[in-house]
């Protein structure tokens, strides 16, 4: 078991850096961050759409990414159905949407419950198992959120719904620019990482590292983990929600095949991908994975054939995802991953 | 509805039970025996296709195809366990679950590559390629109950090679406890590789045994990969008997519920919606199946005993 590192919300006034030059750990989710607020003046100078576009998508599922992290890299939970919550949000607008009621002051709402419904009731059921059995019962419920979007018949079945327009703000169509909504997932994202970071650092995220390290002396120190696995469960499945409503918005259409097991299985490979545990490794992953994608079929319609061999490499050479190799560059032998 | 329609399906419920049961055998084991999840395992079935289709298109005869076929399916899963698996099985679940991930991307693109995008198609062996009449009314494929025959032939070889052989023994002990096997001196790692290349023979074999009657095309194996995981956590993982009974549960659910769901259905909707509904939250039936017996046995039906 690697030792989990320390939040950066609860750590002390950093520290003098003892070597200049040198990037701190807990910085890297900062300019992380900067990065991306400062992108968009770059993006001015070339094909902005484009760049603005691609962008915002990544940062959305860097938002799914982040809430599967919670449970997976914290509460050792294998959700293999986590693409449920992204269409459960998209299909929350899509269908409202569909009668008529375009504004995300409703949308949101409505999402972010059917999430926490979706998750509490499948959650409830799904953690009585353990290792294994929790991913394939998680895997069940995800096919069936799967294939019953695909028999809503009245709502495009298989071919999904495409959005007459992005939400409203409040009877106010600022969706419709892209710099506006590029800011807005930004926001979004930056916000549901502190939410997160404090979740992780609080004495219920200690619950939950806790019951991932040794469930049966959580319950002896007297704390029954099912409930803050569940309440954490439910947290992120609700995260995912807005990164689903997120997603309709940005590709202004919602398909059964936001839900498809395929879909799950990159989330994971993001989370891994960019280090598991960290919360910020899940935004590297799913840059690395969406950028790679695009930069790849950009030189080939074969570069899948690149983009495999790429995932097998980081599992045989580089333990920790990107983050581990972000580590290995610093030569920090105690840089926790 | 009448009698034959349900014997039909019944019978094609049986046939893709077996063909689950022919994939899940070896990655029940697999996962069992050695602890790993090997997500390419759904590869291995479409790579046996192509082999399949091929060789016999090469020789003119399927049945000289399925004979190098199988060879070349073994020889492949040798090769991928030498490459890359034996790095892995030290490594915890989710690192195997990312690395094989990877090389379903990449199968599923060389695939393209090597034999083309289009779908295959494989024909029917000129001497299995009537029909029989089962009873008045009932006209059945030869070759689907060949496929049937067969497949009940392999259970039981396997369940004797398991139940009653040295190396069968040696399994079953590895999906109880491979530490301690290896700490009496048996060659964990020979084992490991024996294991592992007979599940992708059987999952190159009903890859082969199903491209006359299904195309082959890439990708064929992603969502029976999904089904086989179902299988294998319902019958008990590291367990055969129970690969074997969930195997073919699951292939007659299914099977059985895309007939008769809309037929249900239509009790209490209009024919047109019961029919579309009904197609589409058939296949929920497996899942909900599986829901269902992990809430009740939350270690399948036939739980290895640890």
């Amino acid at each position: 078991m690697t030792p989990l590192p320390e939040p950066s919300t609860t750590a002390a006034p950093p520290r003098p850096a003892s070597r200049p030059g040198f990037v701190r750990r807990e910085w890297l989710p900062i300019i992380l961050f900067v990065l991306l607020a400062l992108l968009p003046f770059a993006a001015m100078l070339g094909p902005e759409k484009y760049t603005l576009s691609l962008v915002t998508r990544v940062m959305i599922f860097a938002l799914a990414a982040i809430s599967l992290d919670l449970i997976l890299g914290y509460g050792a939970l294998v959700s293999f159905g986590h693409a449920a919550f992204l269409g459960i949000g998209g299909y929350a607008v899509g269908i409202l949407a569909a009668h008529g009621f375009q504004d995300a002051a409703l949308q949101v709402p409505v999402a972010l419950l059917a999430s926490g419904l979706f998750a509490l009731l499948t959650g409830a059921i799904s953690l009585r198992t353990k290792g294994v059995y929790f991913i394939m019962i998680t895997l069940a419920f995800g096919q069936m959120a799967f294939f019953f979007a695909i028999s809503l018949s009245a709502y495009g079945g298989d071919d999904g719904l495409t959005l007459a327009s992005r939400s409203k703000l409040f009877g106010l169509s600022w969706l419709e620019n892209d710099r506006f909504f590029y800011a807005l997932v930004l926001a979004l994202l930056i916000g549901c990482y502190a939410l997160t970071r404090a979740i992780v650092a609080s004495r219920f995220g200690r619950v939950i590292r806790g019951a991932k390290e040794n469930p049966v002396r959580m319950e002896a120190v007297g704390f029954s983990p099912f409930r803050y696995q569940l309440a954490v469960y439910v947290i992120s499945g609700m995260i995912c929600g807005l990164a689903g409503v997120l997603l309709a918005n940005q590709a202004e259409f919602v398909a059964p095949a936001y839900m498809a097991w395929q879909r799950s299985g990159e989330l994971i490979v993001m989370v891994i991908l960019g280090g598991l545990g960290s919360l910020h490794g899940a935004i590297i992953g799913a840059a690395a994975f969406l950028l790679l994608e695009e930069i790849l079929s950009g030189y080939t319609e074969h570069w899948k054939l690149i983009f495999g061999p790429f995932l097998v490499l980081v599992v045989l050479f580089a333990r920790g995802g990107l983050l581990g190799i972000l580590a290995k560059v610093r030569g920090k032998s105690g840089g926790g991953r | 509805m009448t009698l034959s329609l349900f014997l039909v399906q019944t019978l094609n419920g049986l046939q893709f039970g077996i063909l689950l049961f022919f994939i899940a055998a070896g990655l029940t084991l697999v996962f069992g025996v050695m602890d790993f999840i090997n997500l390419a395992h759904g590869v291995q079935y479409m790579i046996g296709a192509y082999l399949a289709a091929m060789f016999t298109a090469l020789t003119g005869n399927f049945f000289f195809g399925l004979m190098l076929a199988l060879p070349s399916a073994l020889l492949f899963g040798l090769l991928l366990e030498f490459l890359i698996f034996r790095h892995l099985y030290a490594r915890d679940h989710l690192d195997q679950v990312l690395a094989t991930f990877g090389i379903i991307i990449f199968l599923n693109q060389a695939v393209k590559v090597v034999w083309g995008a289009a779908p295959l198609s494989v024909p029917v062996p000129e001497i299995l390629s009537g029909t029989v009449v089962l009873m008045d009314g009932l006209l059945y494929p030869v070759y689907r109950l060949a496929l049937i025959g067969s497949g009940l032939a392999i259970a039981l070889i396997l369940y004797i090679l398991v139940s009653y052989t040295r190396i069968g023994m040696l399994v079953r002990a590895g999906a109880t406890n491979a530490p301690m096997v290896s700490a009496l001196g048996v060659d964990i790692s020979r084992l490991f590789m024996v294991v592992f290349g007979f599940g992708a023979m059987l999952a190159g074999f009903a890859g082969a045994m199903v491209a006359p009657i299904l195309s082959v095309e890439p990708g064929m194996g992603d969502n029976l990969l999904i089904l086989t995981f179902v299988v294998i956590v319902i019958g008990g993982i590291g367990s055969i008997r129970g690969a074997f009974i969930a195997a073919l549960l699951v292939g007659l659910v299914d099977t059985l519920g895309r007939i008769f769901g809309p037929f249900l259905l239509r009790l209490i909707m209009d024919p047109s919606a019961a029919s579309q509904t009904g197609r589409a939250l058939a296949p929920m039936l497996i899942y909900i199946l599986m829901a269902a017996v992990l809430f009740f046995r939350p270690a399948g039906l036939f739980p290895v005993r640890k």
